[in-house]
C-alpha cells in the first residue's frame, strides 16, 4: 500500500548570465533559482496494483520515484510505502523494495552476473535456501542461464536489462519501481521485459510503479495511468478514460473499388486520402460505427473497410498540448 | 551465526578484494617503479648515513624503513576510489542508497579491500626482492633485514592491522569528499602530497628536523607508515612502540567518527539536493 500526500520537491539550481563578467561575479555571489520538480503530488496505490507514470521529460516522474525509493527527501508533503516513510526509515524501507533505473546499473560492472547476484544475496541477507529458489526461478523466467558467467560490461543492453530486473527481485521485494526499464531496448527485449513484468504483477501480485516514454509499455501493462506534467498530476485513471477524455474519435478507413468519390457522410470528416482509400473520423458518442459502415456500403462501391482508434502516442501528445506541457 | 550482522559488509569486502587482485599489469609496473625508487633512495641514504655520523637513525634502520616503505606504498590513501568517482559522475551513486546498509560501513568495507588487495600485490614481490633476492645475490647489507626480534615482529603485525584500519578510514573520508565536490581530481591533488610527506614515505620522519619531531609524532599520517616501520626496525621499542600503537588506534577512532558524521551530512545533502 502506497500513499502519497501533497508531495513537493524543490531544487536550488545555480544559474548565471552568460559572459565573463557574470562568471566572475558568480564566484562571489551565486544566484539560485528555485525549481519545483514536483508540486502537490497525491495518490494512493493498493497492493498488487500496477501503475504507469507518464509525462514529458523533466515532468517529475523520476523525482517522484526517487522520493518513493528513499533516495530523495521531499521539501514538503508526506508519503508512506507499506507503512514506512522512505527517507526516514531508509534502511528498513529499501530492504523491502526493488528498483530498476533503466539508465543506470546496479550490477557490478567488472563482475560476472552470477557474482553480482551472490553479492546482492549477502547485501540483502537473503537466506541461502530461499535465494537459490528465487534465483533459479528468475534465471529460468528471464532466460539468463547463458549470461551468468559473463562480466556485466560485456552484456548487450537487452541482456543487461534482463539481469537488472532479476537483480532487483532477488530479495523478493513487495514493491517494484521501474524507471524507464525499456529505454533503448529492441522490440524482442521490450516484449520480454513487458511479459515478465505482467506476470510478476498478475501472478505474483507484486505492486509495480513504472515510468516510461513508450506508450506501448503502458498499453500492454497498466490498468491505471498517472500523467505528470510540470510537476503536477494532470490525469489519474485508466487509459481508456484518458483516451475518451482527450481524443474520443474513431477512424474508419474505406477502400473504394474505383477512384474514390467525394465522400460527404453526415457526422464524419475526411482526415486523409491515400490512393483509393479515404480515412473518415467520427465521434462514437454521436455516430454509431455500425450505421456508418452500412451507410457507406450502401452509398458507394466499397471493397473493404476497417476501424481504428487513434494511436496512443497521438492521444498523449494531444493531451500534453491541451495542458501546454511540451513533450 | 555471530557473523550475521556484518555479512553484507564482508561480502562487499570479499568481492572488491578479489576484483582488485586481478590488476596484475598495474602491480607489475608499480613493482618496477618501486624497485627503482628503492634503489635510488638506498644509495642516497647510504651516502648520508655510512661512516661515523650522528644520526637519529642507523643506516640499517633507514634501509628497512625504505624497503618496507616501498613495499607498502599503495597503502597510503593518496587517491579516492575511482570506482566511486565514476558512480558520482554517472549518477549510479543513487543505487548505493538503495542498499539496506549503513552507507559509511558499506564504503569502509570497500576501502578496506582497496587498502589490502593492492598493497598485498605490491608488497609480496617487493619484500621477496629486498629481503630474499638481494641477500641471495650477496647484497644483504643493502637489502631488507628481518624484524628486530620477536616482540618487534608482534608489535609490527599489530601496527599493520591498525595501518589498514587507519588507511581505510582516510580513504572513506576521501570518497565522501568526492561526493561533495563531484570529482576526484581536487581531492587527490590536495591529499597526495600530505600523505606522501607526512607518512614518512618521502623521507623517514625521524630524519626531519628536530623542531618538527613533536608535531610529526602526533599527526595522523605518521600512523600510516612511520609507526610500523620504526617498530619493525627496532627504532621504536617498549613503551615508545606501545605509545605509537595507541596514537594509531586513537586516529582510527577519530577518523571513523569524523567519517560517520561526514556521511550523515553528505547523505542528507544528497537527499535534499539530488544527484
Amino acid at each position: 500500500m502506497i500513499t502519497v500526500n501533497r508531495l513537493t520537491k524543490t531544487f536550488r539550481v545555480a544559474e548565471r548570465q552568460p559572459g565573463t563578467w557574470h562568471a566572475l561575479a558568480s564566484l562571489v555571489r551565486r544566484r539560485y533559482r528555485i525549481v519545483d520538480a514536483i508540486k502537490d503530488i497525491s495518490f494512493t496505490l493498493g497492493d498488487g496494483e500496477l501503475l504507469g507514470l507518464i509525462g514529458p521529460n523533466g515532468a517529475g516522474k523520476s523525482t517522484t520515484i526517487k522520493i518513493l525509493c528513499g533516495i530523495l527527501e521531499p521539501t514538503s508533503g508526506h508519503c508512506e510505502v507499506g507503512g514506512l516513510v522512505p527517507w526516514r526509515e531508509r534502511v528498513r524501507h529499501v530492504a523491502r523494495i526493488g528498483a530498476v533505473f533503466g539508465q543506470r546499473t546496479q550490477l557490478w560492472w567488472d563482475l560476472p552476473v552470477v557474482e553480482s547476484f551472490d553479492l546482492l544475496r549477502d547485501i540483502y541477507r537473503v537466506p541461502p535456501e530461499r535465494y537459490r529458489r528465487t534465483r533459479d526461478e528468475l534465471i529460468a523466467r528471464l532466460d539468463l542461464e547463458r549470461l551468468l558467467a559473463t562480466p556485466v560490461r560485456q552484456l548487450s543492453l537487452g541482456q543487461r536489462m534482463r539481469c537488472e530486473i532479476a537483480a532487483s527481485l532477488l530479495h523478493e521485494p513487495r514493491v517494484l519501481f521501474l524507471d524507464e526499464p525499456t529505454i533503448g531496448l529492441d522490440a524482442v527485449a521490450k516484449l520480454a521485459v513487458r511479459d515478465f513484468v505482467k506476470t510478476l504483477n498478475q501472478v505474483r501480485g507484486a505492486t509495480v510503479i513504472l515510468t516510461t516514454h513508450d506508450m506501448h509499455d503502458i498499453e500492454a501493462l497498466t490498468e491505471r495511468v498517472i500523467v505528470i506534467g510540470k510537476g503536477t498530476i494532470l490525469a489519474d485513471g485508466s487509459l481508456t478514460a484518458l483516451r475518451r477524455g482527450v481524443l474520443a474519435e474513431r477512424r474508419l478507413w474505406v477502400h473504394f473499388t474505383g477512384e474514390p468519390p467525394a465522400v460527404d457522410v453526415p457526422g464524419t470528416t475526411v482526415r486523409r486520402r491515400q490512393g483509393r482509400s479515404v480515412e473518415l473520423a467520427f465521434d462514437p458518442r454521436t455516430t454509431s460505427a455500425y450505421r456508418l459502415i452500412a451507410h457507406v456500403a450502401a452509398a458507394f462501391e466499397v471493397e473493404d473497410v476497417h476501424l481504428e482508434e487513434p494511436p496512443i502516442e497521438e492521444v498523449i501528445a494531444r493531451f500534453y498540448a491541451q495542458h501546454s506541457v511540451d513533450a | 551465526m555471530t557473523l550475521a550482522p556484518v555479512r553484507p559488509y564482508l561480502a562487499v569486502f570479499r568481492a572488491r578484494f578479489q576484483l582488485l587482485l586481478q590488476y596484475r599489469a598495474a602491480a607489475l609496473a608499480g613493482f618496477g617503479t618501486q624497485c627503482w625508487w628503492g634503489a635510488v633512495k638506498v644509495m642516497v641514504f647510504a651516502a648520508f648515513l655510512s661512516g661515523p655520523v650522528a644520526s637519529p637513525m642507523t643506516l640499517r634502520q633507514a634501509l628497512d624503513y625504505i624497503w618496507l616503505g616501498q613495499a607498502l606504498l599503495t597503502m597510503l590513501p593518496w587517491s579516492a576510489d575511482p570506482e566511486l568517482a565514476r558512480m558520482v559522475r554517472s549518477g549510479d551513486i543513487a543505487y548505493e542508497r538503495l542498499r539496506p546498509l549503513d552507507t559509511y560501513a558499506y564504503w569502509y568495507a570497500r576501502a578496506v579491500a582497496r587498502r589490502t588487495a593492492t598493497p598485498l600485490l605490491r608488497a609480496i614481490p617487493m619484500v621477496l626482492t629486498a629481503g630474499v633476492v638481494l641477500p641471495w645475490l650477496g647484497l644483504a647489507r643493502w637489502g631488507l633485514s628481518a624484524p628486530a626480534g620477536l616482540t618487534a615482529a608482534t608489535l609490527f603485525a599489530t601496527s599493520m592491522v591498525l595501518v589498514v584500519a587507519l588507511a581505510s578510514a582516510f580513504s572513506t573520508v576521501l570518497d565522501l569528499l568526492v561526493v561533495v565536490t563531484l570529482s576526484e581530481r581536487g581531492v587527490n591533488t590536495f591529499v597526495a602530497p600530505f600523505s606522501v610527506v607526512f607518512s614518512g614515505s618521502l623521507v623517514p620522519l625521524p630524519l626531519l628536523p628536530d623542531w618538527l619531531q613533536p608535531a610529526m609524532r602526533y599527526q595522523p599520517f605518521a600512523g600510516l607508515l612511520d609507526s610500523p616501520l620504526r617498530i619493525y626496525s627496532g627504532h621504536l621499542t617498549g613503551l615508545d612502540a606501545l605509545a605509537a600503537l595507541a596514537r594509531q588506534g586513537g586516529w582510527v577512532l577519530v577518523l571513523i567518527a569524523f567519517g560517520k558524521a561526514l556521511t550523515g551530512r553528505v547523505m542528507a545533502r544528497l537527499q535534499t539536493q539530488g544527484g
